[in-house]
């Protein structure tokens, strides 16, 4: 069903020279999609409108705020109490971040259940992987504009771990800083990647698309496409199925952002930055607990931070340490069991990474993050290996139609699939 | 058949409540940002200034800052005014009447924004041929009524919005 | 079965975890009930005005107030001529002059709030070397928010026995480590409201923190009444779309 047709001589006029037309027609009309995608399936596209709307809020914002750490402070509360809107489009901002990466994790953690990340989508998984590490950049510097408290002594715990490098350790801290600690010349520099870096991630997002729609999307039997009686196209399906999923995410969103605005925030952060006066307890956004959490699991700077860093590089070769010929954890009931202790690790990390490193929750930062760690490796190589996964199905057709009470028995089974 | 018919207006009627209300909530939604580039609330409490006039004597001007633009106030003297009302208005570029200028019951006090209307220059108090003001930049000369009588500028010095709230103050703005 | 037991397991963990937050010290602060919290809250404009006066006669002389102009007071219930007038009465610094020198005039409702002190230094100095803060957000950059600056004012009072006070402290029961260079500001009738209110320390206290909360965030009526418009939008829109989606997939189904 191609929404633009060849008759209209504007169109053909415009497709010879640009074949923007064909080009919407192929990707978002006639685009074939998997029949079977559940709700976990809307948060790509949720993720990817909620990049649109920090990058356009971002930059009315950029209308109004001064990056001088003498004005920083102060610009932000002129947007809050006498730009028009300005309140609004603030707390959009500060609340979009979180929300954006509650549909990246959930997009995430989707791929993991699903095998998403398997070949032949190894690449697709890699660029998402490289999103996640530019929005955390992102966002980091993002939150040091405001100049509050936080924002300045989050800036400064972090960056000085890059002294634990050893020899260009400290060179490296003061090239970052721009001076001898965390200060002006700091915060125009990260104003400027701040307003780069989304831009930067809309191309690896572009990227991350072609590299999708060039294998197409997986789905929740792990099963692969065999052929259009297994798909739907992606309008009006998924297009009205993905205004729906946003129109929820979008009622969550508005009552954080309306009704509880400050609740996933720092109270410290209404504080302007003092060099000289160091906050009771340094937290970062809910976004970067876990992470926190297991840098300051390990006892040794140096370790601590390749252990931060690592559990984020180590999603790089999962395609190659899971060794299932298996992809979705419907078939993988030892994997499943695992998937879940995991996300819950995560969560628990999550709560750790909030608190002081003592006492029990030192230990259990300790515990959490072996598990993290050890989910990978080995024991995802070694489930892989030794699972007997569950019979998948002949086919996706068969498995919509057996589920809407009609087709084949359900005990058809099939082999599960090679690496294509 | 008849119940086909229905589930196909149904549908339609849907989609088209769906894509309306869609349609409408994005205006709405993009209101803020249109908005937001509009003055904002403190710049607009400065958008008017009252000034204190009550030293300005016969035959002074003084200039006030207002909107980030220079406005010359200046107590004219009856001499100068009824040389602006004796000028035919055919010899004016930009014809104007002076009483059109001034506030009734005040025409000693010309109220006028100090930016010539051509390039944006600040013309100069009391100098020029025609007893007003003479823009340097190209030229301008303008009379006691500060309007326009010689050289490239297209009008007459602009009038702001103004109102005098007593005999001592004035309103611009 | 296997997702019960691992959410079991998590909250045996999270439950040792939480007993070990509680075991340090954490004050109870008074809890009060705000007019303008909750998702339909507004603020009490009467009790704003009061709270006003309260820090206009108490608090400005120690605290700078620094985002609030006298014009943002219309927020709190006054007329614009009633601004004018208010902001008349403040002097506030301007200038240089053609001298070169700092003068003093009367307030505009474009001036924000004259400081009680030049800088930070000058305000140490003055007070023992503690820094009275800037009470524009002290209600949004404090845990526990109103129920936390309303309880700081009421909690003066005698140290329990054994309590050593450090030179130049005053002993508050609800400030951590119970010592506060601020000595208790409220006393009994201190203030004589203008509209004829009972000025007890618990209603200057319950005034001042309400006039705080609305300095904090003054958009905050504005804010709610947007949010119950579209959340009611999204949730008539959420709800045409799933009959949309429902009557699109009918065929897949």
């Amino acid at each position: 069903m191609a929404l633009f047709q060849g008759n209209n001589p504007i169109v053909k006029w415009v497709e010879y020279r640009l074949p923007i037309f064909s080009f919407i027609d192929a990707h978002l009309i006639d685009y074939p999609a998997p029949k079977n995608l559940n709700y976990w399936y809307n948060f790509g596209s949720i993720a990817g409108i909620m990049l649109v709307l920090q990058i356009v809020t971002g930059v009315v914002l950029a209308m109004h705020y001064t990056p001088h750490a003498d004005l920083a402070f102060d610009s932000v509360e002129h947007i809050m109490r006498d730009v028009n809107y300005g309140w609004l489009l603030r707390y959009m901002h500060a609340n979009g971040a979180s929300f954006f990466f509650i549909a990246v994790y959930i997009h995430l953690f989707r791929g993991l259940y699903y095998g998403s990340y398997k070949s032949p989508r190894e690449l697709l998984w890699w660029m998402g992987i490289i999103i996640l590490l530019l929005m955390m950049a992102s966002a980091f510097m993002g939150y040091v504009l405001p100049w509050g408290q936080m924002s300045f002594w989050g800036a400064t715990v972090i960056t000085n771990l890059f002294s634990a490098l050893p020899w260009i350790g400290e060179p490296i801290v003061t090239w970052l800083w721009g001076g001898f600690a965390v200060d002006n010349p700091t915060l125009n520099r990260f104003y400027s990647l701040h307003y780069l870096l989304p831009f930067v991630i809309f191309g690896v997002v572009f990227l991350h698309l072609w590299a999708l729609h060039h294998r197409k999307s997986n789905n929740p039997l792990g099963i692969d496409i065999k052929g259009p009686q297994d798909t739907i196209p992606f309008h009006p399906y998924y297009t009205v199925k993905d205004v729906l999923g946003l129109a929820v995410f979008g009622i969550l969103f508005s009552l954080v952002l309306f009704f509880a605005p400050n609740a996933l925030g720092e109270v410290d952060n209404y504080i302007k930055a003092d060099p000289l006066v160091t906050p009771e307890h340094i937290v970062p956004e809910w976004y970067f607990l876990p992470f926190y959490a297991i840098l300051r699991a390990i006892p040794h700077k140096l370790l601590g931070v390749i252990a931060m860093f690592g559990s984020i590089l180590v999603l790089f070769i999962l395609p190659w340490l899971d060794t299932s010929r298996v992809r979705s954890a419907t078939f993988r009931p030892v994997y499943k069991l695992l998937f879940w202790v995991f996300v819950v690790d995560c969560i628990v990390l999550g709560y750790i990474g909030a608190n002081p490193p003592q006492g029990a929750f030192l230990i259990w930062g300790r515990i959490c993050t072996a598990i993290y760690f050890l989910f990978f490796i080995p024991v995802l190589p070694l489930v892989g290996w030794f699972e007997r996964p569950k019979p998948l199905p002949t086919s996706i057709a068969e498995a919509v139609l057996a589920k809407s009470g009609g087709g084949m028995p359900e005990g058809a089974a099939a082999a599960p699939e090679g690496r294509g | 058949m008849a119940g086909h018919g229905d589930g196909a207006t149904r549908r339609d009627f849907l989609y088209i409540a769906l894509g309306g209300m869609g349609a409408v909530g994005g205006l709405a939604a993009a209101w803020p940002f249109v908005s937001q580039m509009n003055p904002s609330k403190d710049v607009l409490a400065l958008s008017s200034i009252e000034v204190d006039i009550s030293g300005i004597e016969v035959g002074q001007s003084i200039k006030a800052s207002w909107r980030g633009k220079p406005v010359f106030i200046r107590h004219r003297t009856p001499e100068e005014v009824a040389e602006a009302r004796a000028v035919p208005l055919d010899d004016l570029p930009d014809p104007q009447p002076d009483q059109e200028r001034v506030k009734a019951g005040r025409d000693e006090w010309l109220i006028m924004v100090g930016v010539c209307t051509h390039f944006g220059c600040i013309p100069l108090g009391q100098q020029g041929e025609y007893g007003g003001w003479f823009c340097p930049c190209h030229g301008s000369h303008y009379d006691t009524s500060g309007r326009i009588r010689k050289g490239p500028a297209p009008r007459n010095l602009d009038v702001p919005h103004y109102e005098f709230l007593d005999d001592n103050t004035v309103k611009i703005g | 079965m296997t997702r019960i037991r691992t959410l079991l397991a998590a909250t045996a963990v999270l439950a040792t975890l939480t007993t070990a937050a509680r075991a340090a010290e954490t004050i109870e602060l008074k809890q009060m009930d705000w007019p303008q919290a909750g998702p339909f809250g507004t603020f009490d404009r009467a009790s704003l005005q009061r709270g006003f006066q309260v820090y206009r006669e108490v608090c400005s002389a120690c605290h700078s107030l620094q985002y609030v102009a006298f014009r943002h007071l219309e927020g709190i219930g006054l007329l614009e001529e009633q601004v004018k007038a208010l902001s008349a009465e403040f002097e506030v610094t301007d200038g240089p002059d053609e001298s070169g020198d700092m003068f003093q005039r009367p307030g505009k409702p474009s001036d924000y709030l004259p400081q009680p002190f030049e800088n930070k230094q000058q305000a140490q100095a003055a007070n023992n070397g503690a820094y009275p803060p800037d009470l524009s957000l002290i209600v949004k950059s404090r845990k526990g928010h109103e129920n936390y600056v309303y309880s700081l004012m009421i909690g003066y009072g005698t140290p329990p026995a054994g309590t050593t006070l450090r030179a130049g402290m005053n002993y508050n029961a609800y400030f951590t480590g119970h010592q506060i260079a601020m000595p208790p500001p409220l006393t009994e009738g201190g203030v004589e409201y203008a509209d004829g209110t009972a000025a007890s320390v618990d209603q200057m206290a319950y005034d001042v923190t309400n006039f705080l909360a609305w300095a904090a965030e003054p958009t905050l009526e504005s804010r709610k009444a947007t949010g119950v418009k579209v959340v009611l939008f999204l949730l008539v829109f959420a709800g045409l779309a799933y009959a949309v989606k429902r009557k699109v997939w009918a065929d897949v189904h």
